[in-house]
Order: structure tokens, then C-alpha cells, then sequence
């Protein structure tokens, strides 16, 4: 039996964690080696670095970053954002990450994600996937988007996992566009519909409020792994709090 | 405060490792051709294939089996552990075969890798398992496990889609993990602290 896992999220920018609204709005949220120091000490099962940072000296200190991070932690440790080429993923995974995420990039360049696959195995790439609802005849369908949400492209949410998982990835990291830092619960049509058509483990991530939608998560939208940002920067909840309350409804977690 | 020698063999990731065993206060290092009567301890890491794995451990294999002899504390982590065992069905190389039996591969019907957090089950006495306990969660990415000859040398088994295979093998001063301390959260944390521990000062 593999735990259901419980993964906070830092979206860092210039060094700093930050936290918005869709994409957007973002405001400061601390310090990403102090945050990720804590979540691991509260029983956080793995974390997620995402670099959004918007300009060249931004990324620059990344790599620093990351290994200052990394340098305190004792779980599994993803860091995506901005990994252009094998070179970029090998610079990361030789400084602390243990898989690395491709977003833009892993549709622009799908070699990408199957040569980092190759070199360094499938269980070291996730394909995040960021999706927007949209109206289809009586229904919805959901639309993958590029560039921190902000370009559509040709490929339909389950398309394009069905393809990430040929592709090499090992795991993806979903996200709801029209949900995220929302707390208003994580869409759990588009995580049903993508764990549907795959056979690799989903994250679920964009939306969670309450302790309820990490279990709606699992159990409705058939996610292994919760993700959330806001509710744990902002302290709506603890790590633990979490954990605890997945237990308590039946579930398999690391407490 | 022990120097505990980290084995480099261009397998896998050695920041995780070396970052956990100055934690926890060790004196790590980076061994290649070098520095080995120098350390109280060896850590074999590992992430990576078998074949690959053998043909570059192979330059080491006299002078780990002579730590062994010498009675120095050798970890073993994942691909690491395995390599000490004879062969692999995971492909061709011959391992070091300090430990007698095959690593195999995990025979269930769910997806491999097996990656994730799975629980131990303790079923015999080890110092590397001071103050660890069956039910305590460790974190996993394998597609094969040792099948040791001898079964006394396996201390601790975990369970992966109805297979149990062992997590952890102690055989007089050798020791090895399947899963990954340096990942595993306080429970690994404490198994490498056993280790460094366990590796006293020459």
C-alpha cells in the first residue's frame, strides 16, 4: 500500500514564496527555505518549488535557491519552472531535486520530457498540467494552457496527459486555472477526468479551502496526491491538520 | 565525529545523502580512488540500473571487500544495497556477491516503479533499526528487491501490492536499505543517525 501524499507547494519568485489568485494577484508569503523547513517538520510527504519567476535575473538564482532548500530537507523534493533543456534539469536534479516539473516546455519540446526521462528514469519527471474550463456544446471541456496560463493550446486536459504519460512522465501535477488560490475547492471533474485516462499517479492542484476538498480530491477526483498553497502559507491549515483529518475519513496517510 | 565515506560511481543523486549524514553530524566524503583508509564508515548510494551500476562499481570491488573485513559499517541504499548481492534480473553484471542470493523483480500486477511511502514491518532485532518500529512510513522508488539465500539477514520487510520483499538487511557490520533514508522523514533520519552512530572514530 502506497500512502495518499500531502504536498505543499512554493511558488517562488525572486527568492521569495508568493501566493495569487489565478495566476495573478500575487502577494508575499515568506521565506521558501524557512516554509519548506517547516512543512517537511510537519509531516509534509514531499514539496513542490515552482519558479515563476518572470525575468532572467529571477532565474538566475534558482539554482541557489533550490539548494538551500534542498539543503534542509528529509522527503522527496520536485522543482519545476523555467527547465528549458536536459542541461537546466541535470543543473536542479545535481542540486537537491529529486524529479524535476516541465510545464511550457514539455509541450513546446516533448523530447524534453522524454530524454530527462530516459536519462534519469520516469519516477524523476512530472508533466504539470495547467487547465481552464471551457463551454463545449451542452458540456465542458477542459483546455490545457502555456505560459503560467496565459496561452491556449490544441491539446484537451486528458489529450495531453494521455500523451505526457507516453511521453515519459512518471507522475503529473494537474492544475486548476479557474480554481487556483481560490480555496474554493480543487475541480474535481478535470482530476476525474485525468485520472481516468492515465495510468501514472495524479496530483491533485488549484482550489483547496477546506479539509473536505483534499478528500474530494482523492476519493471523487481519484487524485493519489493532494497539492495546496494558500491554506498552508497563509496557516487555514497545518500540514498535520490535513493529514489527521484524511486518516480520521478512512484514508491511507504517513501520520 | 565520524568520517563516513560517501562511494561515488556516477549513479545518482549524492546531494540528499551527504546533506543527511552532515545533519547528522558526520564528517562526509567523496570517495573515488582515494581516501579510503581514512573513513569509519561507507555509504553505497544509488539511483540508477543494475548493469550500469556493476560496471562502474567494479574498480571498487577489492576495496569495499576489504572494509567489509576490516569491520567498518557499509550502508547499502536502494541500487546501492543491491549491488552487494551476486546478479540481478534487472540485466547483465555481476554484483559485488559479498551477500549470497539475486535481486529481483517485484512480481505484482500494479505499476512499477513502486514509488511512494509504503510502512515497515520489523521481524528481527538490528542495530541500524534503534528506536524504529513496524508500522513507521519510509519512502520507496524501486522495481526490484533482493532475494537474500540466506533469510536471516533480512531485518525488515515492506509491502507493495500484496508483495512483501525486504526493506532492510543487516549481516554483521554490512547493512542495506531498500528504500531511501535520506528521503524517509524522521524514521530514515533516525536509521541514518543509527548509522553514523554505529561508525565509531578510528
Amino acid at each position: 500500500m502506497v500512502a495518499k501524499r500531502v504536498i505543499p507547494c512554493l511558488d517562488v519568485e525572486n527568492g521569495r514564496v508568493v501566493k495569487g489568485i489565478s495566476f495573478r494577484d500575487l502577494r508575499d508569503a515568506g521565506d521558501p527555505v524557512e516554509l519548506g523547513r517547516r512543512y517537511a517538520e510537519e509531516g509534509a510527504d514531499e514539496l513542490v518549488f515552482l519558479d515563476i519567476s518572470a525575468t532572467l535575473e529571477g532565474r538566475r538564482t534558482m539554482v541557489e535557491v533550490v539548494r538551500r532548500v534542498a539543503s534542509e530537507l528529509d522527503i522527496p523534493f520536485t522543482v519545476g519552472g523555467g527547465i528549458r533543456t536536459l542541461e537546466d534539469a541535470e543543473a536542479l536534479l545535481r542540486n537537491g531535486a529529486d524529479k524535476v516539473s516541465v510545464n511550457t516546455m514539455a509541450v513546446e519540446r516533448p523530447d524534453l520530457v522524454r530524454s530527462i526521462a530516459r536519462r534519469y528514469g520516469d519516477q524523476c519527471v512530472v508533466v504539470a498540467i495547467d487547465a481552464k474550463r471551457e463551454a463545449q456544446g451542452e458540456g465542458v471541456a477542459y483546455r490545457v494552457y502555456t505560459h503560467s496560463g496565459t496561452r491556449p493550446t490544441r491539446y484537451t486536459a486528458e489529450e495531453w496527459a494521455r500523451r505526457a504519460e507516453e511521453l515519459g512522465a512518471g507522475e503529473l501535477l494537474v492544475t486548476s486555472i479557474d480554481m487556483d488560490g481560490r480555496q474554493a475547492g480543487y475541480d474535481v471533474e478535470l482530476l476525474r477526468r485525468i485520472s481516468d485516462s492515465v495510468g501514472i499517479p495524479v496530483i491533485a492542484s488549484g482550489g483547496a479551502g477546506s479539509l473536505e476538498d483534499f478528500y474530494r480530491a482523492i476519493v471523487d477526483g481519484g487524485a493519489d496526491a493532494v497539492l495546496a498553497a494558500s491554506v498552508f502559507h497563509f496557516g487555514r491549515f497545518s500540514v498535520r491538520q490535513v493529514k489527521e483529518y484524511l486518516a480520521s475519513r478512512g484514508l491511507e496517510v504517513r501520520l | 565525529m565520524p568520517r563516513i565515506g560517501v562511494l561515488t560511481y556516477g549513479v545518482g543523486n549524492l546531494f540528499s545523502v551527504t546533506r543527511a549524514l552532515s545533519r547528522l553530524g558526520a564528517e562526509v566524503l567523496l570517495l573515488d580512488e582515494s581516501g579510503w583508509t581514512e573513513i569509519d564508515g561507507l555509504v553505497v548510494p544509488g539511483v540508477g540500473n543494475f548493469e550500469e551500476g556493476s560496471r562502474n562499481i567494479s574498480a571498487h570491488r577489492e576495496r569495499i571487500a576489504d572494509l567489509i573485513a576490516s569491520g567498518v559499517p557499509v550502508l547499502g541504499i536502494c541500487l546501492g544495497m543491491q549491488l552487494l548481492f551476486e546478479e540481478s534480473e534487472e540485466g547483465p553484471g555481476r554484483g559485488l556477491g559479498i551477500l549470497k542470493g539475486r535481486v529481483l523483480r517485484l512480481r505484482v500486477s500494479a505499476k512499477l516503479p513502486h514509488i511512494g511511502w509504503s510502512r515497515l514491518r520489523v521481524v528481527r532485532d538490528c542495530e541500524l533499526l534503534e528506536g524504529v518500529n513496524s508500522g513507521d512510513w519510509v519512502y520507496y522508488v524501486h522495481s526490484y528487491a533482493p532475494s537474500p539465500e540466506d533469510p536471516e539477514v533480512v531485518v525488515a520487510l515492506s509491502e507493495y501490492a500484496g508483495l512483501e520483499f525486504p526493506a532492510v538487511i543487516c549481516s554483521g557490520n554490512l547493512y542495506g536499505t531498500q528504500f531511501h533514508p535520506e528521503k524517509s522523514g524522521r524514521t530514515g533520519m533516525r536509521i541514518l543517525g543509527n548509522f553514523v552512530a554505529l561508525c565509531v572514530r578510528r
